[in-house]
């Protein structure tokens, strides 16, 4: 099916993965932030399965396998951590968890 | 090369874009649950390319794990524990672009230095036509790659036990 | 091994080490006793020493206790050993040092006997003793030179005992000051010495320094060059620690310290090592009579101004203090115009005499509650016949009356004076004039202190144990008959015998002059000095106005040299250390703490413990790692 070259594949991944970095940096609400990483974890994935689907290996759909787990742990903890900072500080900005400073 | 595209790739393309857009409005988005939205679009449209890719069984996972089991534990998150309202205390809301000036400068560069990188390196295949299915993965799954799958085993028992612990009703009252 | 000789100094070290470590145990007799013995021991061995030495060959003994270390020069290695010598000269030191030593030892046992610190002093005491001993014995320049620091060192423990009054310690301080710059000068003709003749030994340089005069007959300018400047440099140690000109500010100071200290260190024997130093070298001075005529200059010019200072004084130990420094002009004047055996018949009969004047002065300062000031005494003669008739005893030897051991000395060393190639005789004048001075302070100091009205309200109370009067009356015998005793040094000035004395151009009168002069300085003082001699019975007799004339005190001062050190190079000492409050170099040296904590101070804003800001610095590093891997 197809002649779509990996170069095009790679940069759909790394325009996702810009796109989640972007967000990761430049949004205050940690739940925004959460849901960025999880964009960059998808772009990776893709990056992955173009691989795979090049050298036809089934190695690329495990390794997505694997960042699929990986991204639903982190999601879990994440939010668990996030509820209770929401109990804490009544509010979501990350710039409050700044007790490392200096 | 867009000479001899199938149309059926042409598909690939318009998914692609489409979760670019989406991941784009997911992280420029004020509301929440609409974000989580736009990011389930980002993540069906992405399945999309993972089957036109050769992937089938990636974009079913994709589509059942990722969007289906993921993102609705972000919904459900954000709806009972209401998370939902942003409360960020310094951000005004109709700031919009200019807040992310800088990330987007940085982002930008490191875009065009990856696809430079890209297109210096030896990346002139394509991908090949044949379908890697179910069976071709479960036979990677429960071969070489079989530790792998129990540590990842071990990761999800993790995030449970961590998931259960921080989210328990706050009885002590003690520290985050 | 001459044991006897070798164990000289260990007397009275074993006692100075036992009473620093368990002074504070010991009971004041038991420190008295090991003090006091220690050194009636080394008296002792000093006299058996004496009749050994008469019956040696060459009147010489030497005993080499070990081997010190080795100076390697152009020449090959010279030899510094721990080696005592012992010749007429460093017996009539020895002598001098133990015999005077014990008997102020002895006085200051029981004059001390109430202090607190009391085995500290001793054991100072006993310690100046053995640097002292050193110091004469020593047949090399470098164990001399130790000897020569360890006194200084005591005198400035000694002098500034009392350390809680700060006076005391500034006065040590000066002391040691002072002395150090002549010291400087002596490490540094040391120096010279060694680079001219490639050794230490005083022996050895004597002999060579005599033969390469020989040699060249005079000739070699670049070694009577060096010879000249070594004697010179010398001279410098020992005018610093004679306390002569221009080193002598420190003398009257150091009276601060207790009156043995001042008995023992300051008339008797420190300040007689810079006198036994010229003796010592007199090879090399002969061969510089530059450097002689110097010598005799200077001690003529200290013997006047300290003549003139003493005749303006108040202080009771202060007109002794410069009445020591005026004698030891006397001591260098001799030396200076090559009279070497008077000049140390000098030196002996000095300490005898002034060690009487200041322990007898101790006594009546202490009978009279520590009351120093002459204005504020008188009478004394009724009040504390014994202490007076001491006293004037020491004062008819400082004046040198005929008969007494300073009428012999003296009259020694102004004998000599006339005809002699490196004095003359403006010299000679200079001497009687000194005499003159002499008579006249002391006399003042007589009539002040123990004539006239009783100005001291209290009642006297004199010590009156018996050891200690003993001990004051046996140097009151030593000063009297002192003069009797029969010096012969004329194998230790062997060169000396060399200088010719001319004959026949010396005038009849001289030495009726030279005899008369104290009696004229007593008449003149017998009507000049009028007021403080006569008792009256007016009503303000307890007063005496204290003469403030501008000259008067110019004279008090020291005749302005303190003013003049002081304005010349203390101030502007500390105008330089006050504009250097802050310390250059270590500004210098904080400018690295500077810059570190500027580095720290941009840095910390990296930390700010905003996770945003973590990752964005992540994105940089990637981007940067991509950039320059690629490149």
């Amino acid at each position: 099916m197809t002649s779509i070259p990996l170069f095009h594949v790679l940069i759909l991944s790394s325009l996702l993965f810009v796109i989640g970095f972007i967000g990761v940096v430049a949004r205050k609400n940690t739940l925004f932030i959460l849901m960025s990483l999880e964009v960059m974890l998808n772009a990776v994935g893709v990056a992955f399965i173009g691989a795979g689907s090049v050298w036809q290996q089934a190695d690329g759909q495990v390794m997505f396998i694997l960042i699929l787990t990986l991204a639903a742990v982190e999601a879990a903890v994440g939010l668990a951590l996030l509820i209770r900072m929401q109990k804490k500080y009544r509010s979501l900005d990350i710039d409050l968890l700044s007790q490392l400073k200096g | 090369m867009l000479a001899n595209l199938a149309p059926i790739d042409s598909l690939f393309y318009f998914a692609g874009l489409v979760a670019v857009i989406a991941s784009l409005k997911v992280v420029t988005g004020n509301n929440t649950v609409h974000a989580l939205l736009y990011l389930v679009v980002s993540l069906l449209a992405v399945a999309v390319c993972f089957y036109l890719m050769g992937a089938p069984f990636a974009a079913g996972l994709e589509v059942i794990v990722y969007a289906g089991a993921i993102l609705v534990l972000f919904v459900f998150a954000v709806l009972m524990f209401g998370l939902g309202k942003d409360e960020t205390s310094h951000a005004p809301q109709n700031k919009g672009l200019a807040n992310m000036f800088g990330a987007m400068v940085l982002a930008f560069a490191l875009l065009i230095e990856m696809v430079i990188i890209i297109n210096n390196g030896d990346m002139q295949q394509s991908l090949q036509a044949n379908v890697i299915d179910s069976k071709a993965v479960g036979i990677m799954l429960y071969g070489p790659y079989l530790l792998a799958v129990e540590i990842a085993s071990f990761l999800l028992l993790a995030g449970l036990l961590a998931g259960y612990h921080y989210a328990k009703p706050d009885l002590t009252g003690g520290a985050l | 091994m001459n044991v006897l000789l070798a164990s000289l100094p260990f007397y009275p070290l074993v006692s100075f080490l036992l009473l620093i470590f368990f002074g504070k145990k010991l009971s004041w007799q038991l420190a008295a006793t090991i003090s006091v013995s220690s050194m009636a021991i080394a008296a002792l061995v000093s006299a058996m020493l004496l009749v050994d030495l008469s019956v040696s060959q060459h009147q010489v003994m030497t005993v080499n206790l070990w081997h010190w270390f080795d100076l390697s020069s152009e020449s090959g290695n010279a030899e510094v050993n721990v080696r005592f010598y012992l010749d007429g000269l460093s017996a009539v030191m020895i002598s001098v040092v133990t015999g005077v030593g014990f008997l102020i030892h002895l006085f200051a046992a029981i004059y001390m006997k109430s202090d607190a610190n009391f085995s500290r002093f001793m054991a100072y005491m006993n310690l100046f003793i053995v640097a002292m001993l050193i110091l004469v014995l020593a047949d090399n320049l470098v164990l001399l030179y130790l000897g020569w620091e360890g006194v200084g060192l005591c005198s400035f423990l000694l002098i500034g005992f009392w350390y809680q009054e700060k006076a005391n310690v500034l006065a040590a301080r000066k002391a040691f000051i002072v002395t150090r710059i002549g010291d400087t000068s002596m490490v540094i003709g040391l120096l010279l010495l060694f680079n001219t003749f490639g050794l230490l030994n005083i022996e050895a340089v004597t002999t060579l320094a005599k033969q390469a005069n020989e040699l060249t007959g005079g000739q070699n300018t670049a070694l009577g060059d060096d010879i000249y400047w070594i004697a010179l440099l010398l001279l410098g140690g020992a005018v610093g620690k004679s306390a002569q000109l221009p080193l002598q500010t420190w003398l009257p100071d150091a009276m601060a310290g207790p009156t043995p200290v001042s008995a023992l260190i300051h008339a008797a024997t420190m300040v007689t090592a810079g006198v036994y130093l010229i003796a010592r070298m007199h090879g090399i001075f002969l061969l510089a009579p530059e450097v002689m005529n110097y010598v005799a200059w200077l001690g003529a010019l200290t013997l006047l101004l300290a003549g003139i200072a003493a005749l303006a004084q108040t202080d009771i130990k202060r007109v002794l203090a410069y009445s020591t420094m005026s004698q030891i002009g006397y001591m260098m004047l001799a030396l200076g115009a090559g009279a070497w055996t008077a000049g140390v018949f000098h030196l002996m009969t000095h300490a005898f005499f002034k060690a009487l004047l200041f322990l007898t002065a101790g006594a009546v300062i202490y009978a009279l509650h520590h009351q120093q000031n002459l204005f504020k005494m008188g009478g004394l003669l009724k009040k504390l016949p014994f202490e007076s008739g001491l006293f004037i005893i020491g004062l008819i030897c400082l004046m040198a009356l005929p008969g007494t051991s300073g009428f012999f000395s003296k009259e020694a060393i102004i004998a000599q004076l006339w005809s002699s190639e490196t004095a003359g005789p403006m010299l000679w004048w200079c001497a009687i004039l000194g005499a003159l001075l002499t008579s006249i302070y002391s006399c003042r100091l007589f009539f002040l202190g123990f004539l006239g009205n009783c100005r001291f309200n209290e009642k006297a109370q004199p010590d009156k144990s018996t050891l200690l009067r003993s001990a004051l009356a046996v140097l009151a015998l030593l000063s009297l008959f002192g003069g009797l005793i029969p010096l012969d040094l004329s194998l230790v000035f062997t060169m000396a015998t060399q200088l010719p004395l001319v004959q026949g151009m010396e005038p009849n009168w001289l030495h009726t002059v030279a005899i008369v002069t104290p009696f004229i300085g007593i008449l003149f003082s017998w009507f000049y000095f009028k007021s403080y001699r006569i008792t009256s019975d007016v009503a303000t007799k307890h007063v005496l106005p204290i003469n403030e004339g501008r000259l008067v005190r110019f004279c008090r001062q020291g005749l302005g040299f303190d003013s003049f050190y002081n304005s010349l190079l203390v101030k502007p000492y500390q105008w330089l250390a006050q504009i250097n409050k802050n310390d250059i170099f270590d500004q210098f040296i904080m400018l690295n703490v500077w810059y570190v904590n500027l580095w720290h101070d941009a840095l910390i804003l990296v930390q700010n413990g905003s996770l945003r800001w973590y990752l964005a610095a992540f994105g940089l590093a990637i981007m940067l790692l991509l950039g320059v891997s690629s490149l």
